[in-house]
């Protein structure tokens, strides 16, 4: 069997029962990314020569029964947001297109102390703000399943990567779906954690209080095992949680009987793609016919999401890239004169259209006079989803949706209509405001052969009720032959 | 005819915390140090980098805002404060405008007319910003960091203050408060307390507030003076000339000895402040509010009291060394050490401050330890050595701590107290001194200082003067 095809986990079975070397797994991915890059281009850079030398060292431990994590050996990709000490992080934006952080974020050093070999840094809309990752500086991405399609974004890269099979696992980060569509776009698990699970120390930020990392993986088995070595709460993360039910792996049971699953009505009406809702509800009778109880309802407010969240996350990003100002690291402009015109003229060069555009809506949206009508009000729509959520799962278990209205367009369309583009946030952007666990697991394909994903939504801190409906259905998937 | 006017003076003080490491991460706050030496990815702003707090300065804050008599925030939180300047690396400062922790205090002054309140309006914490280095020869400017996310308090007063005096004695008493606390050594000179002036005038008698200006820069007592009344002077000119006064932001230049506008209210900016997202909500409970209330020390006040009842120094001697916490600390440590309260008292106020002075020292660079004042007044009880080389020995206690009774020993200055081993001396000194020999027997009893002086000059300092005295006497 061609070792790209296993799991992760498979993988590093294979490699601790020394089947295969750690070597030869970094070999095949990189002979793949050396076949696929050119069409694809699921990454910004790659790091061949660290990673062979980290595959030595870890063979090494391997060999020594130092390493015996159910990930060590696997050669992984992380998205460009996530500072890699050492190693260009650009989170895609010219600004810090030279940019070498001294650090390594959290949840990278916990993958590499978990014996992870990290292959490169995957491409996304400049700082995760897009759907497409059409916005990098870097150009796009596409998608693996068909190069005329888009891999959905922000984290179209990690995607696209393990998609295409140029590695076997990639972090992903997810501030209003950037991780579920993509995953769903390109036909992978992914799955975005309960708000303070995994530390947010080293990711750039976007919209701090709604980002969250987590993985984009080809099993949900992965997707598990992944999320219990990232999680934990960090002293250099103030809002991350202390939390005691961190081995994930114990959600992967088969069974979903008396499991009660909501279908909340909003998530299916107009403008939802009649082959991605069928798909979805098949999905759902499939739940049902392995004994869960499933039942529509009304969720409250999800009509208000998009505009609450574009105004919380662009007021939070307003703020997070002022710190772009050509004074420390990344770029500034060639010729100016005095401070503030260095400023403007770097950061007019060095920020891409969506960015400015974003960065323009939150400054207005926290100026003076505007504050309480937009900011404040944002903040108190997202208490109300909030505690509609809680309502629902007074009486769910989980919710099931579809992850976006339709599966990838095409290049090239949908950056003409930002608004548009918005829109197809509609149902990954509230689980980010209610700070939720929301996995994406694919259940099928269109008509033109593109992934669709299930989306799957639980309580704060119940990802492995997630994980356990997700794992269920994609083994009836599995034996069923999908 | 001119008007009379009164004179409206609110004050904002910026003081620096003396905690060890810096408010939203592990760097060290200590003064100098090579720059950017004491920094990390989160006091420069580093992608990714998140502030954690420091919970000591909570505790600071809540125990200034107890002793400025403040209602506590129990529930707070930081916001973002959003502009623009190379010395604040995230081009946002974290402060507080929302709920700051505390609000609604007071303190008292004395004046003139007897004790008046000050109200305080808020006390808000925030971070500190790097600091700018204009290298004008290579027409450059440098940043250095190791300021930035030094915590600060700020202390807003209402507009309480008629005159550059109370503005001094409330200046005084904040900085007494906050040194008794420990919570900061509030030096203007090196910018740990730092205070901009919200100055306007109204005609006497009227009740509504003239339009106010904010000085900054000021970096003395002196300095606040001279620019309250420079700020006096223009704005009455102003106004006197029928002209308005502009609401602005102006720098004061003490060499110069006037100020100049910095920016109009025309050019506020819009700080577009909101919640900080990277930091939780401050929850300050019964029992750590309770905690900080029954730690607050003795303040100055209390202390003079205690210090008259408990050791009936004169009022002179306790108001010197209540002065400064540093001084009343020493005083009481080596006081319950030998139980010679007048005696330290009189260390502290003539020796030590003279050596202060002379050295540009504040109390708090004290080096010497109680245990070696108190033996060092023991050696002079004792007889062991006499005052002059008490004082010898304290100048070098004062710049080096040593130890009073092994620097005896190794520099061989114990008095000589035998009558038998300083008559032959005393002697001689007579001899050789016939003049004044003959003007004691003659009557004038000055005389035997001369030969006195004369016998310690030969004695090396050494001598017991009680017994050269007492000598010379029986010898004349």
């Amino acid at each position: 069997m061609d070792l790209l095809k296993y799991s992760a986990k498979e993988l590093s079975d294979k490699i601790k029962a020394g089947e295969v070397t750690v070597k030869e797994a970094v070999d095949a991915c990189f002979a793949n990314i050396d076949a696929k890059e050119e069409s694809v281009h699921a990454y910004i850079t790659i790091c061949r020569e660290e990673a062979y030398k980290k595959a030595e060292e870890v063979q090494k431990k391997i060999d020594a029964g130092e390493l015996t994590g159910p990930f060590a050996g696997v050669p992984v990709a992380i998205k460009d947001n996530m500072c890699t000490e050492g190693i260009l992080t650009t989170c895609a934006s010219k600004i810090l297109g030279n940019f070498v952080p001294t650090y390594s974020s959290e949840a990278v050093k916990k993958l590499e102390e978990a014996g992870v070999v990290v292959l490169g840094k995957t491409n996304m809309d400049e700082f995760a703000m897009g759907s497409t990752t059409e916005t990098s500086a870097f150009g796009v991405t596409r998608n693996p399943r068909n190069t005329e399609h888009v891999p959905g974004g922000s984290s179209g890269g990690s995607a696209a990567a393990v998609a295409a099979e140029e590695c076997f696992m990639a972090l992903g980060s997810d501030t209003g779906g950037s991780i579920r569509q993509p995953a769903s776009y390109c036909g992978v698990v992914g799955i975005k954690p309960t708000y303070g699970t995994v530390s947010r120390y080293g990711l750039v930020a976007y919209g701090s209080s709604l980002d969250q990392i987590g993985p984009l993986c080809k099993t949900v088995e992965d997707a598990a095992i992944t999320l219990s070595i990232i999680s934990g709460q960090d002293q250099k993360d103030s809002t991350s949680i202390p939390r005691n039910d961190l081995d994930f792996t114990k959600a992967l049971v088969e069974d979903v009987a008396g499991m009660k699953i909501g279908i909340p009505k909003a998530y299916f009406g107009e403008g939802l793609d009649a082959e991605v809702k069928d798909a979805v509800l098949a999905a759902a009778e499939a739940l049902k016919a392995k004994g869960a109880i499933v039942e529509e309802f009304d969720l409250d407010y999800v009509k208000y999401a998009i505009p609450a969240y574009y105004t919380i996350a662009d007021a939070e990003a307003s703020s997070n890239l002022e710190r772009f100002d050509g004074i420390k690291y990344g770029y500034r402009t060639e010729e100016f004169q005095g401070l503030h015109n260095m400023y403007k003229k770097t950061r007019s060069e060095g920020f891409g259209p969506e960015v400015k555009r974003r960065i323009m809506l939150g400054s207005f949206v926290l100026s003076s006079g505007y504050y309480d009508a937009y900011y404040l009000k944002a903040l108190r729509v997202k208490a109300l989803i909030k505690q509609a959520f809680d309502k629902a799962f007074e009486k769910y278990d989980v919710i099931l949706g579809p992850v976006a209205p339709t599966t990838a367009p095409k290049l090239g369309e949908s950056l003409s209509d930002p608004m548009k583009m918005y829109l197809g946030d509609i149902y990954t952007i509230a689980v980010n405001l209610a700070g939720l666990p929301g996995i994406s697991v694919p259940c099928g394909t269109d008509s033109k052969g593109m992934p669709i994903g299930l989306q799957l939504i639980a309580d704060c801190f119940n990802e492995n009720v997630l994980l356990q409906t997700a794992y269920t259905y994609e083994q009836m998937t599995k034996k069923g032959g999908n | 005819m001119a008007k009379e006017y009164e004179v409206v003076i609110g004050l904002e003080v910026h003081v620096e915390l003396a905690t060890k490491t810096k408010i939203f991460c592990g760097c060290s706050t200590a003064f100098g140090g090579a720059p950017n030496t004491h920094t990390c990815p989160v006091c420069t702003g580093m992608p990714g980098s998140l502030p954690v707090l420091n919970k000591q300065v909570v505790e600071y804050a809540m125990a200034v805002g107890v002793a400025t008599n403040c209602e506590i925030t129990r529930h707070g939180k930081f916001d973002r404060k959003n502009y623009f300047y190379p010395d604040n690396p995230q081009n946002y400062q974290i402060s507080q405008l929302y709920l700051p922790i505390c609000r609604n205090g007071y303190v008292e002054i004395e004046t003139e007319n007897g004790t008046k309140k000050i109200g305080i309006h808020e006390i808000h914490m925030e971070e500190d910003a790097g600091k700018l280095i204009h290298d004008e020869w290579d027409d450059v400017s440098l940043v250095d960091y190791n300021r930035s996310g030094v915590p600060l308090i700020e202390i807003v007063s209402e507009p309480d203050m008629r005159s550059a005096e109370e503005v001094i004695a409330y200046l005084e008493k904040l900085r007494m408060l906050i040194q008794y606390l420990g919570a900061s050594d509030c030096k203007l000179q090196e910018g740990s307390m730092r205070a901009d002036v919200n100055l306007s005038l109204r005609e006497k008698g009227t009740t509504e507030f003239g339009t106010r200006t904010e000085m900054k820069n000021l970096n003395s007592f002196t300095a606040i003076t001279h620019a309250i009344k420079g700020e006096i002077e223009r704005q009455s000119d102003l106004l006197e000339a029928g002209e308005k006064v502009v609401q602005e932001t102006r720098r004061w230049d003490d060499t110069k000895g006037e100020s100049y506008a910095m920016r109009s209210k025309e050019d506020a900016q819009d700080y577009r402040y909101f919640p900080d997202p990277d930091l939780i909500p401050i929850d300050i409970s019964e029992e750590w509010l309770e905690k900080v209330k029954a730690s607050q020390p003795e303040f100055r006040d209390a202390k003079k009291k205690r210090y008259a009842e408990e050791f009936g120094l004169p009022e002179y001697d306790i108001d010197q060394i209540t002065s400064e916490k540093a001084l009343a600390d020493i005083f009481e440590a080596t006081t319950a050490i030998c139980n010679q309260p007048k005696k330290v008292s009189n260390w502290l106020m003539v020796e030590t401050m003279r050596l202060l002075n002379a050295h540009e020292m504040d109390a708090s660079d004290i080096k010497f330890s109680a245990k070696h004042l108190a033996d060092l007044i023991g050696l002079v009880d004792q007889k062991i050595i006499n005052q002059p080389v008490a004082k010898e020995i304290f100048e070098h206690m004062f710049t080096d701590d040593v130890d009073p009774v092994a620097y005896v020993e190794e520099h061989g200055l114990k008095q000589e107290s035998d009558e038998g081993a300083l008559k032959a001396v005393v002697e001689k000194v007579m001899a050789d001194n016939p003049k004044s020999v003959a003007d004691y027997r003659g009557g004038k009893e000055k005389a035997i200082g001369a030969l006195v002086g004369q016998t310690m000059k030969a004695m090396g300092g050494k001598a017991d003067p009680a017994v050269v005295t007492k000598l010379l006497k029986e010898l004349l």
